[in-house]
């Protein structure tokens, strides 16, 4: 039986992981090929990085922190964070990301992902998707959840999936960084309405927090950050924890 | 010894490299079929659309099947195993190498309490059916990344299954030639482990 996936999402600054609350606040949380290293000795099943502070200048930056994260790592890693093209694409590829995230420029440029798509095949592109309870529906934010991108967050993924991704990582923008738990009616909406995995985002506090989004969540991998980096939770601890809930997964 | 890592421009390659690099191995990328004489193996890699092995259709089968005729070993990976076979449903008319028998087609999804999300992704378990030389020293129920939708077809050559809805043959091997659907290169130390056993068999 396929097992429901953890994966821990290093965010990087300046070549740091760092995490914040509701988007804003950073602290200092490692050097990232470290806690890499960690947490797959602990049995995680894939890693995101996700360069939080994109620009031009860090590009280069953010290739060398693929490439040291991924010398010694043979599980999945996607790389997110400002990439606006197939060039950065290529370059975070080129530097050992087996899929790459895009977000704000999926919005603004949707023919992106059918061009990655054609040219890596479609399991190398995650469509990121923030969002956030809005009257009946969800409002999706571009930008790092700065600029509300008047989309709906079923639709959009609906149409990302039509136009090639290969997964769904969909972060609540009302639950990141607070640890009350996932949102799982935003993520069961999502996840019923594509039949491409969706990877649950945001508000990881707690061992039954992934219990339940992985049941009335409907999520088919959970992704989560300060949870792991302070070493308040081991992965092992959480998988085990999860199995005895009945719930498949990778134990090693 | 070298092995030749066969490039058909779909997708990419790095990761492959980066885990053969991992376990000592000399691998190499042939421009042209007339470099694989120089190769003590081949590694068919691939993930992707079933059509993207019409590169391999024009210029490389020949070469590539009188190599195995000759003895060379060959490891298909994902879309490079489904091309050991005859054909597949998701390029109807394009032949396989039809080295193998039968036809790959899609993992149903089927409905209702009992679907399952297509493409299949993520971490799966190993139902080994016949131990071979590729998978020695992997327990059955381990588990390996996956990401694909279309599958072979199991048959008396199958190592291995793993079921997603439906059992599918994850494994198989036929003398120096062995197969995966799942991807060695992601798939933590029970993939390097397989990789390994290829190396151990193309030295053999």
């Amino acid at each position: 039986m396929l097992s429901k996936r953890i994966i821990a999402c290093l965010d990087v600054r300046d070549g740091q992981v760092v995490k914040g609350i509701n988007f804003e606040g950073l602290r200092s949380a490692g050097d990232p090929a470290e806690l890499a290293r960690r947490y797959n000795v602990e049995g995680i099943d894939e890693l995101v990085i996700l360069d939080i502070t994109a620009t031009l200048e860090r590009r280069r930056a953010l290739a060398d922190t693929i490439r040291r994260v991924a010398r010694e790592l043979f599980i999945p890693l996607a790389v997110g964070g400002g990439i606006r093209s197939e060039d950065d694409a290529a370059a975070a590829v080129e530097a050992g990301a087996d899929k790459v995230s895009l977000n704000t420029a999926a919005l603004s440029n949707p023919s992106l992902v059918t061009t990655l798509a054609r040219r890596y095949g479609s399991q190398a592109v995650v469509v990121a998707i923030d969002a956030k309870h809005a009257g009946n529906g969800f409002a999706v934010y571009a930008r790092s959840g700065q600029a509300a991108a008047d989309r709906d967050a079923v639709e959009w993924a609906r149409e990302a999936e039509d136009r090639g991704a290969g997964e769904i990582l969909l972060t609540s923008i009302d639950r990141d960084g607070t640890k009350v738990g996932f949102d799982c009616v935003m993520n069961a909406a999502v996840s019923s309405a594509v039949s491409i995995p969706v990877i649950a985002s945001g508000g990881a506090g707690a061992l039954d927090h992934f219990v339940d989004v992985f049941t009335e969540g409907r999520a088919d991998a959970a992704l989560a950050a300060s949870i792991f980096h302070y070493a308040e939770t081991s992965v092992r601890s959480l998988k085990e924890h999860l199995q005895q809930h009945g719930i498949p997964v990778r134990l090693s | 010894m070298r092995i030749a890592l066969i490039d058909y421009r779909a997708g990419n390659l790095t990761s492959v490299k980066k885990a053969f690099a991992a376990i000592g191995a000399d691998l190499f990328v042939p421009l042209q079929p007339g470099e694989l004489a120089d190769a003590g193996a081949v590694v068919v890699p691939g993930v992707g659309h079933f059509g993207a092995t019409e590169t391999l259709a024009v210029d490389w089968t020949d070469t590539i099947r009188r190599g195995i005729d000759a003895g060379r070993p060959l490891l298909g990976i994902c879309l490079g195993m489904q091309w050991l076979y005859e054909g597949s449903a998701e390029a109807p008319g394009l032949k396989g190498l039809g080295l193998l028998s039968g036809q790959c087609y899609r993992l149903p999804g089927g409905s209702g309490a009992t679907s399952v999300k297509i493409p299949h992704v993520g971490w799966n378990a190993l139902d080994i059916q016949r131990p071979d030389s590729i998978v020695e020293g992997v327990a059955s129920g381990s588990q390996v990344y996956f990401t694909h939708s279309f599958v072979a077809p199991i048959t008396d050559e199958t190592v291995a299954v793993t079921v997603h809805g439906q059992p599918f043959a994850a494994v198989v091997q036929r003398g120096r030639v062995a197969a995966v659907q799942f991807h060695p290169e992601k798939s933590g130390e029970v993939g390097l482990t397989i990789l390994r056993n290829f190396l151990r068999l193309a030295e053999s």
